[in-house]
């Protein structure tokens, strides 16, 4: 007779496939996972109580370190739920900085995740490739604004930097380049034997269960429910662009990955008709208050970040710093269906399914 | 105020007439800006009598005076584009409010939303919002199949693209819920985000349940006491909640009975105190 038992493994708090401070507990049967049980708050620093004795213009760089791979769009909603609670006009010219920058961003993150969860399964040089093209985005940020990371970028009423000489050019080539680069990641990976099976059909899940425990973005549009904020409830001036919301259908892991794949090309469309549309002159800055106090009130405000729906609810009562900053982050958001999904699973599909979910810990904590 | 309105009035129909024989004594006058203000008057010459005899002694005066009426006109003519704006926000309202019991509804608070967003809506404070019925529809059906006082408030957010706005009173709250999930009108299936706020003298959690096929979105919110604040958990009705109570119960100490496992998810195991409210002193100033 062989004795068995069940084996306790803790897996992270560092560990490079948990993409940060992540860690979780899995209770295993020979490789079968049993249960599973996230243990987070490694990287919580206290963000919204930070920002109950800051003023709105302080709180913009605490919101670059919440989601670090995306900090514009995480600028932009904070910057978004104040404008709207003062009634702010936002110049033209500022407004599509903006939102080229988000949608750059966008494509930055979707790389960094595409390198990385390549790099989870056991493929090196896809990390290379998309972090060299990441590079590229990198370079014009920290041209536009001297970060490379976290930018600080847009302000209450605007933006800080207006593009340098030839940045538009530069962005233009560079969307043009990426049509090129994506066939190539397409050629080396997307149709790679092993790479599919190692993630066709894993981690599925349905609609409704999407639903239930509300996930945002790719991992809810990969069951086939079609919910871009973009598109659902407008913001910015995405009204004005044409792109397609792709979903999936099974709601596994291929499906995730197609859709991030398929989301840059949108994003790339999405820029090609904002550079081509960008105002030659104008004002970066709106007409702002010396010190911006937004009028006593509450106001929840979302976007749609890389990771889903980002939202910001702010409680005012007149003050120049908030009395209430809340953060609704789609990392942490999405993370709850992990422990779901893990059960039954074998142990070689938890860092598939985790990299899936395309978390980023600094927001996870917040 | 009469006499300026009188001259206002005056001021409009009648305008070439008067500036001719102005423009005389101004010639005359060294003050040039004065006479202008003060011919509306109806006699002229009583008004170039005035002005012979005012310019050297009372120049300020008059020249407050042109500021005024300067302003004034400007002041009417806002008020007048105001009320045009008002008439017009009010046709929409009325077209949505019309739209609002049909299958285009979604379409018809989309609409709203991004009218909400340029701040075309603002103009008029006193308009019913176009997101009037629907809420005045939500807190009919709380008050009938909750009860008759589920409903504490009930107000429209207008900042917030008309959002509309609910407080619930705590014991009905697990009710109100499991209505605005399965309710065939409502069926919120989403629910998008919960924060925890400490008001200092109460709790309050905020639930924004939506509805993804009709994309109507609510605020929900809940008080309670802040010496035993507690809120039934709504875990078993969205999954979502699970984590989303659990960090407000770590940082705002708010208990929700009913969770199935109400840990601390951001602070270690062993912390005490919970650091979001507003009388919390942390444990080493310096740190």
């Amino acid at each position: 007779m062989i004795r068995t038992e069940e084996l306790l493994l803790n897996v992270g708090p560092q560990h490079p496939s948990t993409h940060g401070v992540f860690r979780i507990v899995v209770k295993l049967d020979g490789e079968v996972i049993t249960e599973a049980t996230p243990v987070m708050g490694y990287l919580h620093r206290g963000t919204e109580k930070l920002a109950e004795n800051l003023n709105f213009t302080q709180i913009i760089p605490y919101t670059d370190r919440m989601d670090y791979v995306s900090a514009m769009t995480n600028n932009y909603v904070l910057c978004h739920a104040v404008e709207k609670m003062m009634g702010l006009e936002i110049p033209e010219r500022a407004e599509f900085m903006r939102l080229i920058v988000m949608e750059m961003q966008r494509v930055a993150s979707h790389l960094v995740w595409w390198g990385t969860y390549l790099l989870d399964i056991g493929a090196i040089s896809p990390f290379l490739y998309a972090f060299s093209d990441r590079e590229r985005i990198l370079g014009m940020f920290n041209e536009l604004c001297g970060a490379r990371l976290t930018y600080n970028y847009m302000r209450v009423g605007g933006v800080k930097w207006d593009a340098p000489e030839g940045w538009i050019e530069k962005v233009k080539t560079f969307v043009k380049d990426m049509h090129y680069r994506l066939d190539e990641y397409h050629n080396l990976v997307s149709g790679n034997e092993i790479f599919l099976s190692r993630i066709k059909g894993i981690g599925k899940y349905d609609a409704k269960t999407a639903i239930d425990y509300g996930l945002s973005g790719a991992n809810l549009r990969c069951t086939g429910v079609q919910w871009d904020l973009r598109k659902a409830e407008p913001y910015s001036l995405y009204d004005r662009f044409e792109f397609d919301v792709p979903v999936g259908k099974n709601g596994d892991c291929f499906d995730r990955y197609e859709l991030r794949m398929e989301e840059i090309v949108q994003s790339l469309r999405i820029l090609e008709q904002a550079l081509e549309q960008f105002p030659g002159d104008g004002e970066t800055m709106g007409k702002v208050p010396r010190v911006i106090r937004p009028p006593a009130g509450e106001i929840y405000v979302r976007i749609e970040s890389p990771r889903g729906e980002i939202g910001c609810h702010i409680v005012s009562k007149g003050k120049a710093e908030p009395y209430r900053l809340k953060f609704r982050r789609p990392s942490f958001v999405n993370l709850q269906i992990l422990p779901k999904l893990l059960v039954g699973e074998s142990m070689t599909n938890l860092v598939t399914i985790l990299g899936g979910i395309d978390i980023v810990l600094g927001e996870v904590d917040c | 105020m009469s006499e300026e309105n009188n001259r206002e009035q005056g001021d409009a129909p009648v305008p070439d007439p008067k500036s001719e024989p102005v423009a005389e004594p101004q010639a005359e006058l060294p003050a040039v800006e004065q006479p202008q203000a003060e011919t509306p008057i109806a006699n002229i010459p009583a008004a170039e009598q005035q002005q012979a005899e005012q310019p050297v002694a009372e120049t300020p005066p008059p020249a407050r005076r042109v500021e005024t009426d300067e302003e004034k006109a400007a002041r009417r003519k806002a008020s007048l584009e105001a009320r045009e704006a008002a008439k017009a926000a009010a046709a929409q309202a009325a077209g949505l409010a019309a739209q609002a019991g049909t299958e285009g509804r979604a379409v018809a608070k989309a609409s709203g939303d991004s009218d909400g967003e340029g701040g075309g809506e603002e103009a008029p404070p006193r308009e019913p919002s176009p997101n009037q019925p629907r809420l005045d529809r939500v807190a009919a059906i709380l008050r009938e199949l909750v009860s008759e006082d589920a409903v504490e408030e009930a107000y429209i957010n207008e900042p917030n693209d008309h959002l509309p706005t609910l407080v619930v009173k705590n014991e009905f709250w697990l009710k109100s819920a499991e209505l605005f999930r399965n309710h065939e009108e409502l069926s919120c299936s989403y629910l998008r985000n919960v924060s925890g706020v400490d008001y200092e003298t109460h709790m309050e959690v905020v639930y924004y349940p939506l509805n993804m096929d009709t994309r109507h979105c609510y605020c929900l919110k809940v008080r309670t006491s802040r010496d035993q604040p507690t809120v039934s958990s709504v875990t078993p009705i969205w999954e979502t909640a699970n984590w989303n109570e659990r960090e407000i119960y770590d940082l705002l100490g708010i208990d929700f009975p009913g969770h199935p496992d109400l840990r601390r998810i951001m602070m270690p195991d062993d912390w005490v105190g919970h650091p979001l409210r507003k009388d919390y002193v942390p444990l080493d100033p310096e740190v």
